[in-house]
């Protein structure tokens, strides 16, 4: 091979590689399926510290402690005190040292975590098979067991993302150049 | 007693650390410096001299090859270790077995797993990956859909922020690599970009996070900022060649080299482009390591520099004096590993380990040294350097920062903290018994 053709050859293996890089990052083959938002919607759990995402609906702690007992005390114990799984009342403070236990009163920034959580994998066995008046129950119930709320107060898309959870400032952001 | 041994001197050809650490190119140069260095070493027990005639297995037809090849029926100590294996209603565990495995890259039946409930069955033919939120046009990809998309293969390691963790421990857990470190392992991942999906659905300039979400019956789901989303994730479709096993998050996983395991959601069914972190459960509580003063770490999504030696270790006895090859591996999760090295004296004196090439970004780097043991007692550690000039720290340096349990930690499978990526040291006894101490 001559070394013009070889240059030639090289040229334009250097142009596809430079096409192939751009149509690889740009664009790929466009097989994505549209989707509405009201088709995603069952899939759609994500609620956020601000309260976007909670769903309608209401309940209190009252409200909350017999769907507990039925639900939820077999793993978590009576009124929460504990079981297989872990106690969802009390807790050390952080300060006890770096293995204390997390819990919802000592280190849960945000209430709407609770629901959150609650909602997607609760209860272990039957996960996403509890109606939005008994997350907001079961949330209102496990804040006022902490003392968190009062016993009346209602639960619902307005009143969560205001509750005030005691540890919310209690956090260092690790790599701040890497946080939004 | 062997006449020929001698204890190696610092002058000795080839010695280049305390404890008779060789020269990294000892065994590559071989010939002459080869024979300086292990001058003074003489095995022991010279190998009879045996009649040798054929073995059974050369008498006779072998055994028909399977569809599915399987390690030998020797090889059954080779495996994972399980934290649960009924499957109560509790996370499980499987351990990668470290001190029985070499190279650079996990075989895919013993890639560590952790599953917060099990592995979900999933048939890929109905399965769905959407995107959405705030997108100009939410798209569904069926798994065919991805095959057609442009791949790429890398060489990257997952981890999960709680390997490790008995190093917190005030006194040493006594435990193997796999018990200790075993929530690390490293594949070759293959798949398609997600920046190309997320330019295909058009993503509003002013979201800042996203949110990804498996399909196990938790949902787990974490939030991962833009940026790392379009420098290199990827949506894996394959694990070292053959599809995602299903406890690795068949048939897709969000794979986001270097960052905490528990991010790279198995699984993946959705993606939701938002303008905060959603404070997920694991994101909020569980990933967040509480410091000293009683704050706590968040948004802790590298996996540092780290490393460990992995031969010899707990388990792994050396079987008398001689010459020994040194091998662990060293990862981090900022690049290439630039540097490893190794002491044998408790950190004393240090020799630089040779480095498998080629040497991939944010992946397993297997390191080597060549060492005479003379039967003294030894302290083994090793320290990696990465490209981007992160050192590993030191343990006094983490346990300042971090902390330390109050009371040692008995349970090798307790996670007291998270993120610990200081050094191991084994301690070589009289002898040849290795076990786990500060140093």
């Amino acid at each position: 091979m001559r070394g013009g053709e070889g240059a030639s050859a090289c040229l334009f293996a250097l142009a596809m590689l430079a096409f192939w890089g751009t149509a690889a990052r740009a664009q790929g083959p466009g097989l994505g399926t549209p989707v509405s938002e009201a088709e995603i919607a069952a899939w759609d759990i994500s609620v956020m510290p601000d309260g976007s995402g909670l769903p309608p609906g209401s309940g209190t702690a009252a409200q909350g402690a017999p769907i507990f007992a039925a639900k939820c005390a077999v793993c978590h114990g009576a009124s929460g005190k504990g079981g297989p799984s872990a106690a969802l009342v009390g807790g050390a403070p952080l300060t006890s040292g770096i293995d204390t236990t997390k819990t919802i009163a000592n280190f849960w920034p945000y209430a709407t975590t609770l629901f959150d959580f609650t909602r997607r994998a609760m209860p272990w066995t039957q996960p996403r098979t509890l109606t939005s008046d008994e997350v907001y129950a079961l949330t209102a119930y496990m804040l006022a067991l902490n003392g968190i709320i009062d016993d009346r107060d209602v639960m619902d898309a307005e009143t969560l993302p205001g509750v005030r959870m005691p540890n919310r400032d209690g956090f260092v952001v690790r790599f701040p150049e890497k946080t939004p | 007693m062997s006449g020929g041994r001698r204890t190696p001197k610092w002058n000795d050809p080839g010695v280049v650390a305390g404890n008779g650490l060789l020269d990294r190119r000892v065994f590559l140069a071989g010939g002459a410096a080869f024979a300086a260095a292990i001058t003074g070493y003489a095995l022991s027990e010279p190998v009879a001299a045996q009649q040798l005639v054929d073995a059974p297995w050369s008498t006779r037809p072998g055994v028909p090859i399977p569809d599915y090849g399987v390690p030998s029926r020797f090889e059954k100590d080779v495996a994972r270790t399980l934290s649960n294996p009924s499957g109560a209603p509790r996370t499980q565990h499987a351990r990668t077995p470290h001190q029985l495995l070499t190279g650079t890259f996990t075989p895919n039946g013993l890639h560590f797993v952790i599953s917060h409930s099990g592995y979900p069955d999933i048939d890929p033919g109905t399965h769905r990956l959407v995107i959405h939120g705030m997108v100009k046009r939410p798209l569904a990809f069926t798994l065919d859909a991805l095959g057609r998309y442009p791949m790429q293969s890398r060489m990257t390691f997952v981890e999960c922020g709680g390997n490790s963790a008995p190093l917190f421990s005030r006194e040493p857990v006594q435990g193997t690599a796999q018990s200790l470190h075993g929530l690390v392992s490293c594949a070759e991942w293959t798949g398609v970009m997600l920046s190309t999906l997320l330019e295909e659905a058009g993503v509003d300039p002013t979201a800042t996070w996203l949110v990804a979400e498996g399909a196990d019956s938790l949902a787990v789901s974490r939030s991962v900022p833009i940026a790392k989303a379009m420098d290199d994730a990827m949506i894996a479709l394959y694990q070292n060649g053959e599809r995602l096993r299903p406890g690795n998050g068949y048939p897709m996983r969000l794979l986001l080299p270097g960052w905490e395991g528990n991010m790279n959601v198995k699984w993946l069914r959705r993606i939701k482009l938002v303008d905060m972190p959603a404070m997920s459960y694991y994101e909020s509580r569980t990933y967040a390591p509480i410091l000293p003063n009683g704050k706590a770490y968040q948004f802790y999504f590298l996996q540092e520099i780290k490393s460990f030696i992995t031969h010899p270790s707990p388990g792994l006895s050396l079987s008398g004096q001689g010459v020994y090859e040194i091998s662990g591996i060293a990862y981090s999760g900022n690049g290439r590993i630039a540097k490893v090295m190794v002491t044998a004296d408790g950190g004393t004196s240090w020799a630089q380990a040779a480095l498998q090439e080629p040497v991939h970004s944010k992946a397993f780097t297997r390191f080597r040294v060549p060492w005479r043991w003379d039967g003294a007692p030894a302290v083994l550690q090793s320290r990696a350097w990465d490209e981007a000039g992160n050192v590993q720290p030191t343990r006094a340096q983490i346990i300042a920062q971090r902390g330390e349990t109050a009371t040692a930690v008995t349970n090798a499978a307790a996670f007291p903290s998270q993120h610990y990526n200081g050094p191991t040291s084994w301690a070589v006894g009289p002898g040849g018994d290795v076990t786990h101490v500060y140093a």
